[in-house]
């Protein structure tokens, strides 16, 4: 009779998957111009942006700046997608490889109430992921998850993918 | 420089966020406003490529469109962005300017319609264009 493998210690299976977001995070350096950060359940990613007072952009109201929230809807869908992608190659009992971005191809961002000098936090939700193209449906809120402050849906390239099996 | 010209660039110039990304205000006037920023490491969103963080280049035309709505005939006292559509053409290149020039281009009594464009140093290829709906806030003009 045969027994089923041991499952991995929790340790080796979380530090793997942190050492894989880390990696994929730490690459970029417009995250931490702006101070975003991944926090992790399993799979599922949450992107915090702290408040700093440069991120403002009406000093009198006060008010986050349309582009910093832009910024940080944007960041948030592409590590989605890119993690997403590593998720699978690990989760298969593969090594990711160095992580690779994809491209925005279009962004709208839907800005439904002034960001409060808070943090504030995004999750990103990919609604279609083909071979060539992903759209991506971005939510941020601040002190309530159900009041988002702003909304976003883009469409991305997806990079290309080494395909040992596929002929030259 | 007529007041509200002059207005839209004191306005632009005290945005907090602006600051660290270093953007420089052109010229503001009638409803049309370019602003441009340097390439700078720290903006990279593409670590294999160099290429600026689109979220950066978000980030100026957003400027530039408030910016354009601020300086518009009409004279808001202020201004929000409500809804933002950016495309991305091509990567910018890297070391290079970006420049983003807006229009604003028809204001109603509460709403302001603006288009803007980006560039790097080639200006005949845009990078991003985005179409903007912004508030106009009439609140204390004269």
């Amino acid at each position: 009779m045969t027994r089923p493998p041991k499952p991995e210690p929790v340790q080796v299976v979380k530090q793997r998957r942190d050492a894989a977001l880390a990696a994929l995070v730490d690459g970029v350096p417009y995250l931490r111009f702006l101070g975003i950060r991944f926090d992790r359940r399993g799979d599922e990613l949450t992107a915090i942006l702290p408040y700093d007072d440069a991120l403002i952009g009406n000093p009198l109201i006060p008010a986050l700046h349309g582009g910093a929230t832009a910024a940080f809807l944007e960041t948030t869908a592409i590590i989605e997608l890119a993690w997403a992608t590593m998720w699978e190659q690990m989760e298969g009992g593969g090594q990711p490889g160095p992580p690779q971005l994809p491209k925005t191809i279009d962004f709208t961002v839907d800005y439904l109430r002034s960001g409060l000098p808070r943090d504030a936090y995004a999750r990103a939700r990919v609604n279609r992921s083909g071979r060539r193209y992903a759209s991506v449906h971005v939510e941020a809120w601040q002190d309530n998850r159900a009041r988002l402050f702003a909304q976003a849906t883009g469409h991305f390239l997806m990079p290309v993918r080494d395909d040992p099996t596929r002929g030259a | 420089m007529p007041d509200i010209d002059r207005i839209a660039r004191q306005f632009i110039e005290a945005i907090p966020h602006c600051r660290p990304l270093g953007m420089r205000v052109d010229s503001v006037a009638g409803g049309l406003a370019v602003i441009s920023m340097a390439w700078d490491a720290r903006f990279v969103g593409d670590p294999g490529t160099g290429v600026i963080h689109g979220g950066a280049v978000s980030a100026l035309m957003d400027t530039a469109s408030g910016a354009a709505v601020m300086c518009h005939p009409e004279a808001p006292s202020t201004t929000a962005t409500m809804d933002l559509r950016i495309d991305y053409m091509r990567p910018a290149t890297p070391g290079q300017r970006i420049t983003a020039r807006a229009e604003c281009y028809h204001m109603t009594r509460s709403v302001a319609f603006v288009r803007v464009t980006a560039t790097d140093e080639d200006d005949t290829r845009p990078v991003a264009s985005a179409t903007g709906a912004f508030t106009v806030d009439r609140r204390g003009a004269a």
